[in-house]
């Protein structure tokens, strides 16, 4: 045990000695969200949007003067027609609209429920996410409100229309999947490198020939990656929280545990790149090609996999990271339990033994 | 003198308090010395010495802080080009590309001193039967062995004609046979009237040159024929001629 | 007792295409400074590599201490120290750090052994806080030498240790291994420097993966039958292709400032000069010499290469 942690503390010092290799694991992550973060906080304040009030009742009137009073919106004439709606759209003076149906204080009167629709031009997805957020909330705030004033548990549901991007690739999105990507470049691409680097120093042949047990060798190597892959985990989590104001909303231990096994994943994907690779370079390249590439391109969190060729959307399903995203955004965004995700995790758990087993059957306890 | 050679008259390097410093540190200190023409010149040191960067002074590589130096009658300061095109440059680390044939090796060579397309051709046909390489000459430069690679470097390297042919570090670890082989290649080349400038700390090598100087923490400290330090010295080996200076030495990298 | 009994050892790489090991039988008494002497790619690296439990045999069997290389591996890992080709350090870690890394790897600790490494350790003790990749190549060499050390092994293999160092650390090193080798430690040690050989107690001469010749450095020498002149002149080139032509030559090439040559008969020193000097050479030198390994390996390389 006691060589374990003095080889643990040795996979520390390599780390942290090479303070280039930091830089990048700790820079690309926070320059990543910063970007976002300020791309985005300038949007979002005196956002135009228009009201469409067919009903012209208690109600609607009331949420309008919420909406006015907001500091995100600043409210635009009543239009009338859809045709309008959809000009004021494309003429990109607004960024989204509320429209009120007919009888809605009488539908929520009598039936306890109410709809309204909320259209936003999604070609910004980031904005569009935030100003349905917003209105949503300020109907909510509402209808809360009226809640507790008469007793009656009314419902007032928001439709939402994204205009010209359905899919809302952006924001939210893009936590979960910079996370992907950093657990990966971290577990998969630095624990293949320093595996192999020993291979080329040739330290590898001494310990090989020592009493030390060879998988412990490349087990000691894992640790400081988990650390550090957590400790990035934590940082990209606190800044999406406190600079893009967009929380854990499910369970935060839930997406440790989910990350961890994530982490897991991508070490022994990484271990068996190493087994493999000669050189650092072409460790490198493998992960680079083999493992970012696809998390990238497969992930969904950059381009839909729904709109992907067939056998392009099957090949999506043995990458790991898909899983992952979908289990974080989830988690994070839609608030989720366990419930709801155990398949995607299931899935993760099965990819996660398979490249486990592979690795350690590949592991040799000699040099070829 | 040993091996005179006839036109051992004619200067190809001259070196006058050539130095060169880093902040404080005094990699090259005064460093004095003549090089004559077709004449095998070692150079030697330990590690840290102060070879490598006399030598990239004197290949044009680096600018010295003071003292002159003339290489093939061109001066270190402000003619490098023009050194650049009179000398070849052989290392063990580095001299031809792997992934290239031996052809391709030698027309690129041939092609970056601007040899013609026909001399190329030449020359080429020439140096592959000298080195008996006929079947070879399309193959890969990695599928040669260790010695073979060497020879052929040096072959390359003196392709363009150079007055001077540095050589740094040449021949390590090759059988003992395909090394005096390499060497029949050196003093072909010196016969030929080219220079040759070995850079080296593996003394036997030494003993195949006709004057040898030896740097300990930058300076030079002696330049004499190898049996003529070995008498100074009193010793049987070039080796001990080295260990008696540099065990003094105070530096190393 | 025998530490190390090698027995028709074979190894090729490339599914057979390459033979880096060729029947190679050998056997290292128990306290013995055993070299093998050969150029790179002679198969050094890969016989030790396999008596170090590193690489599986094709053929043949060999034991360390007793114990099998393939099915022992595990206790032989245990009690021998190894030095590979390359200096084995951690560069980003300092001379003490990398050294007791090494000893806990071993299950030991540094102040357990010190006396075994202390001759060797105070050399580079002042630098002990810099980083091994900071260091020269004697310093490298001797620190890698207290790493495989730190464990007191039986057996020590160290492979090309003095390749790329200067000729003082070289010299220093090889004055190492003797007091370790006093220490009853047994040492096998390659090199492609034949001038070393003459440190070990026996050698192994290797070329293409096949030894030539196994003795002890004294009785190699003296397998040189034949006079063995060492000749001088002004001009090298030309005496070297002036021996070529003489008659009666048997081998001649350059050594150092001298050309060496043997002849078929014996010859007179006289006629020798004469016909040197007939062909325009001056400042001649001629004397009857004792061989050296080298002059040994060429003969022994060119009766191998005629063989084939």
């Amino acid at each position: 045990m006691k060589q374990f942690l003095v080889f643990v503390r040795k996979e520390f010092y390599h780390v942290l000695r090479d303070k280039k290799t930091l830089l990048i694991l700790f820079g690309m992550p926070v320059v990543q969200i910063l970007l976002f973060g300020f791309a985005l906080t300038n949007e979002v304040k005196d956002s135009p949007i228009i009201v469409v009030d067919y009903a012209r009742d208690v109600a609607s009137q009331s949420i309008i003067t919420r909406l006015g009073a907001s500091q995100y919106f600043k409210l635009k004439r009543n239009v009338l027609s859809q045709k309008e709606i959809i000009e004021s759209f494309r003429d990109g003076k607004i960024k989204a609209a509320v429209v009120f149906p007919d009888h809605f204080n009488e539908d929520l009167e009598h039936m306890n429920k109410a709809q309204v629709q909320i259209i936003a031009d999604a070609s910004d997805p980031n904005t569009a996410t935030l100003v349905t957020n917003y209105v949503s909330a300020i109907v909510r705030d509402y209808q809360s409100d009226r809640t507790e004033l008469m007793a009656v548990p009314y419902q007032i549901i928001p439709e939402v229309r994204m205009l010209y991007n359905p899919q809302l690739l952006g924001a939210p999105n893009f936590v979960p999947g910079v996370m992907a990507l950093v657990l990966m470049l971290v577990c998969v691409m630095m624990t293949a490198i320093s595996i192999v680097k020993e291979k080329e120093m040739g330290t590898m042949e001494v310990l090989l020939v020592s009493p030390f047990q060879p998988f412990l060798v490349i087990l000691s190597k894992a640790i400081p990656y988990i650390a550090l892959s957590l400790v990035n985990l934590g940082a990209i989590l606190s800044l999406s929280a406190f600079l893009l104001e967009l929380p854990v909303k499910g369970s935060l231990l839930l997406l440790i545990g989910e990350s961890t096994l994530f982490i897991i994943c991508c070490l022994s994907l990484g271990i068996l790149i190493s087994i493999k690779a000669k050189s650092q370079q072409v460790a490198m390249m493998i992960s680079l090609v083999g493992m970012f590439l696809p998390t990238v391109l497969f992930s969904g969190y950059m381009f839909p996999i729904e709109n992907m060729p067939l056998p392009l959307q099957i090949i999506s399903n043995v990458v790991p990271s898909k899983w992952y995203y979908i289990i974080v955004k989830s988690v994070m965004i839609k608030g989720v339990g366990f419930m709801y995700i155990w398949k995607e995790t299931l899935i993760l758990i099965g990819i996660t033994t398979v490249f486990l087993w592979v690795s350690l059957k590949s592991f040799k306890i000699r040099l070829e | 003198m040993q091996n005179n050679k006839s036109d051992a008259t004619e200067k190809v390097i001259v070196c006058k308090d050539l130095t060169k410093r880093f902040g404080d540190f005094i990699a090259a200190n005064e460093i004095t010395f003549d090089v004559y023409k077709g004449e095998i010149f070692g150079f030697l040191g330990a590690n840290g010495a102060g070879k490598t960067t006399a030598m990239r002074m004197l290949c044009g590589l680096s600018v010295p802080s003071s003292g002159h130096a003339l290489v093939a009658g061109y001066d270190v300061y402000k003619q490098t080009e023009d050194i650049k095109k009179k000398i070849g440059y052989m290392s063990q680390k580095f001299s031809l590309y792997e992934d290239l044939t031996i052809l391709e090796n030698i027309e690129f060579f041939g092609g970056i001193y601007g040899l013609t397309r026909k001399e190329i051709k030449e020359k080429g046909r020439s140096l592959i039967e000298k080195l008996d390489l006929q079947s070879e000459a399309k193959k890969l430069v990695a599928s040669l062995p260790l010695g073979w690679k060497q020879k052929l470097s040096f072959s390359v390297a003196v392709l363009h004609d150079p007055k001077i042919v540095f050589l740094d570090e040449p021949t390590g670890g090759v059988d003992p046979i395909t090394r005096r082989q390499f060497w029949d290649l050196i003093y072909e080349a010196s016969a030929r009237g080219i220079t040759i400038f070995v850079t080296t700390h593996y003394m036997d090598e030494a003993e195949y040159c006709d004057r040898i100087s030896i740097m300990v923490d930058g300076k030079i400290e002696v330049l004499d024929t190898p049996s003529n330090l070995k008498r100074n010295f009193k010793s049987t080996s070039m080796d001990e001629v080295f260990y008696q200076l540099a065990r003094s030495a105070k530096r190393s990298d | 007792m025998q530490a190390i009994i090698v027995k028709n050892l074979t190894k090729t790489y490339d599914k057979g295409k390459i033979q880096a090991v060729d029947d190679v039988s050998f056997e290292v008494e128990k306290g013995e400074l055993f070299g093998l002497i050969g150029p790179d790619g002679a198969g050094k690296t890969s016989i030790f590599r396999m008596l170090t439990t590193l690489l599986l045999p094709d053929k043949g069997e060999a034991s360390v201490d007793g114990f099998d290389i393939v099915k022992d591996f595990k206790k032989i890992r245990n009690t021998v120290g190894y030095m590979p080709g390359k200096f084995s350090l951690y560069q980003d870690l300092t001379i003490e750090e990398n050294l007791n890394f090494f000893a806990t790897v071993f299950n030991t600790t540094v102040g357990e052994n010190y006396s075994l490494i202390k001759d060797i350790y105070i050399q580079i003790e002042k630098f002990k806080k810099r980083r091994a990749g900071k260091l020269s190549g004697g310093m490298k060499q001797k620190l890698a030498l207290c790493c495989a050390l730190i464990h007191k092994p039986t057996t020590l293999f160290l492979d090309e240790p003095t390749t790329g160092v200067d000729p003082v650390s070289r010299k220093e090193f090889w004055d190492m291994l003797k007091r370790l080798k006093e220490q009853g430690i047994t040492i096998l040690v390659s090199t492609p420097y034949m001038d070393e050989a003459n440190r070990c107690d026996r050698i192994a001469l290797i070329q293409s993966g096949k030894i030539l010749s196994i003795d002890t450095p004294a009785a190699i020498i003296n397998s040189f039958s034949e006079k063995l002149y060492a000749i001088k002149a002004n001009k090298m080139y030309q005496l070297l292709k002036a021996l070529e032509l003489f008659p009666k030559r048997r081998n001649s090439y350059a050594f150092g400032e001298f050309a060496h040559a043997t002849f078929d008969q014996t010859i007179d020193k006289a006629e020798l000069k004469r016909y040197l000097e007939m062909i325009g050479l001056s400042q001649i030198e001629i004397e009857v010499i004792e061989p050296t390994i080298e002059d040994v390996f060429i003969k022994l390389l060119n009766k191998h290469n005629h063989a084939e």
